[in-house]
């Protein structure tokens, strides 16, 4: 076994840096298939738990509590071993997507549902006495105003969904995790489990940090924009003639 | 254009509509007055189906509103003016008004911005086109969301106590702007506790207590001679100042 620190072990991770590279990318690219599922799976139940049809609210509430209170590795196992055993196995990659995007689906169905109840009920009574439909309500003033109180925690999400790929290696997969663990262990190349582990880390630092700032200034944009007052000059242009509509005064 | 009829509301035990019918002409200006939780707003509301009537009918235009219709009837044909403004806080004032036009009235964008910069004249508000709501005074907010009913060029336009949460000194300025929209054929429905307002510009006054309407008739009638005693009451506390 390599001492921890010593320059061989780093010469070691660095030899098998492909290794890393290839697991950072599995990781990225199945959390980034997974975000997709999880935020249409959360908006569409977001939608439903705050809509007026009690079946749908029904339905949303039995599959976020559902998920909620079970563990996501009881989830992606179910997920893969129990579709093997079905002989209808939809193989490693797919079940960690699915089981990832279910799973977060259910937080953020949760994130949205709290973001539109921000919005004050004058706002849905406004686009109703327009002639809005509900789908247009959603679209065009509830959820562009709910966007800064859901975006923290929308993030938050995000950030832990990346960090969930680690369960894959429950059911086999090439996440950073899996690969990290193979390589410390593995018969030609183990023992370098400290420097291992360190790039590992580095790897989830340098793309969830990022992610956690940036949520933040948007953040801050967005509010600061709906106290802002634009001169009329500098934005959007005036028509030169405004015809009279007749009749008005 | 309007018709109540057997109207019932109730929310959960409490009996706030009690049997209203109530027909309002094309081109009618009603005023509803009445002391708080008489059931005036809740009126309003059932005409739009903000509120949907636990029984009884309402009929804009000949038909008959639906949960189904709603959506569509509405559109075509109503507009409201809240106590609270509700003006669009994430849209510039523009926006606002082009929004309903562009997207549910089949307006190009130029159309539509040509439309409310008529209707921004209307109010008197041309030069706030593109702040943000939140910047505005109340009086200006609200003389805003006139003009937001006014793009949609319906023939109804409901007010649900328009100038209720208006400081005393911006109140004129927003019933001015009723006051001028009155001369035209807009029918428009007006809970009001502004009297002055009322006995100048409605063609018909409602009054009403306890869910149920107890007098109506023209302004002269009603300022002048009212016959009912509660009719009396109030007007003798609210005239007084």
């Amino acid at each position: 076994m390599l001492s921890a620190f010593s320059p061989e072990a780093w010469a070691r991770v660095w030899a098998f840096r492909d290794t890393f590279l290839l697991g950072l990318w599995t990781t990225v690219s199945t959390a980034v298939l997974a975000i997709l599922l999880a935020f249409s799976l959360g908006l569409l139940f977001g939608l439903f738990s705050t809509g007026k049809i009690r079946l749908l609210r029904v339905i949303a509430r039995v599959y976020v509590e559902i998920i909620q209170n079970t563990p996501i590795v009881l989830q992606l196992c179910f997920m893969y071993y129990a579709l093997v055993y079905a002989k209808r196995s939809i193989g490693i990659a797919a079940a960690g997507i699915l089981a990832l995007g279910i799973y977060h689906g259910a937080y953020m169905a949760e994130v949205i549902r709290a973001g539109i109840e921000a919005i004050p009920k004058g706002q849905f009574e406004a686009a109703q006495s327009q002639g809005f439909s509900y789908i247009q309500q959603m679209g065009y003033i509830i959820l562009p105003q709910s966007v800064k109180v859901i975006l923290p925690p929308m993030v938050n999400q995000v950030v832990n969904l990346i960090k969930n790929t680690s369960c894959l290696y429950i059911i086999g997969g090439a996440d950073l995790i899996s690969q990290t663990y193979s390589f410390v262990t593995g018969a030609s190349t183990g023992g370098a489990y400290g420097p291992a582990y360190i790039v590992c880390g580095v790897m989830f630092f340098c793309v969830c940090f990022p992610l956690s700032r940036l949520a933040g200034r948007w953040e801050e944009r967005l509010k600061v924009r709906d106290r802002r007052a634009v001169a009329a000059v500098s934005s959007g242009p005036i028509p030169r003639r405004v015809i009279r509509r007749g009749q008005k005064p | 254009m309007i018709r109540l009829e057997h109207v019932n509301k109730f929310f959960g035990e409490l009996h706030v509509l009690k049997d209203v019918n109530l027909t309002v002409a094309e081109g009618e200006k009603l005023v509803i007055i009445g002391p708080s939780g008489s059931g005036k707003s809740t009126t309003v509301r059932c005409m739009n189906f903000l509120e949907e009537p636990t029984s009884g009918k309402v009929f804009i235009n000949g038909t008959e509103l639906t949960a189904r219709n709603k959506t569509r009837v509405v559109r075509e044909n109503l507009s409201m003016v809240f106590q609270s403004f509700n003006l669009y806080p994430h849209m510039s004032v523009l926006r606002n008004l082009t929004l309903a036009p562009t997207k549910l009235h089949g307006k190009s964008k130029a159309q539509a911005e040509e439309l409310a910069y008529h209707y921004l004249d209307v109010v008197g508000l041309r030069d706030k086109a593109h702040v943000y709501p939140t910047t505005l005074s109340g009086g200006q907010q609200q003389r805003i969301a006139i003009a937001r009913a006014l793009c949609a060029e319906t023939k109804i336009i409901l007010f649900d106590e328009p100038t209720s949460a208006l400081d005393p000194e911006t109140i004129q300025e927003v019933l001015d702007v009723m006051i001028r929209l009155a001369d035209e054929k807009i029918t428009m429905v007006v809970v009001t506790h502004e009297m002055g307002f009322a006995r100048q510009v409605a063609d018909r006054v409602v009054f009403m207590d306890g869910g149920q309407i107890i007098e109506e008739g023209t302004p002269e009638h009603f300022f002048t001679h009212p016959e009912n005693e509660r009719v009396q009451q109030f007007l003798g506390k609210i005239l007084r100042n």
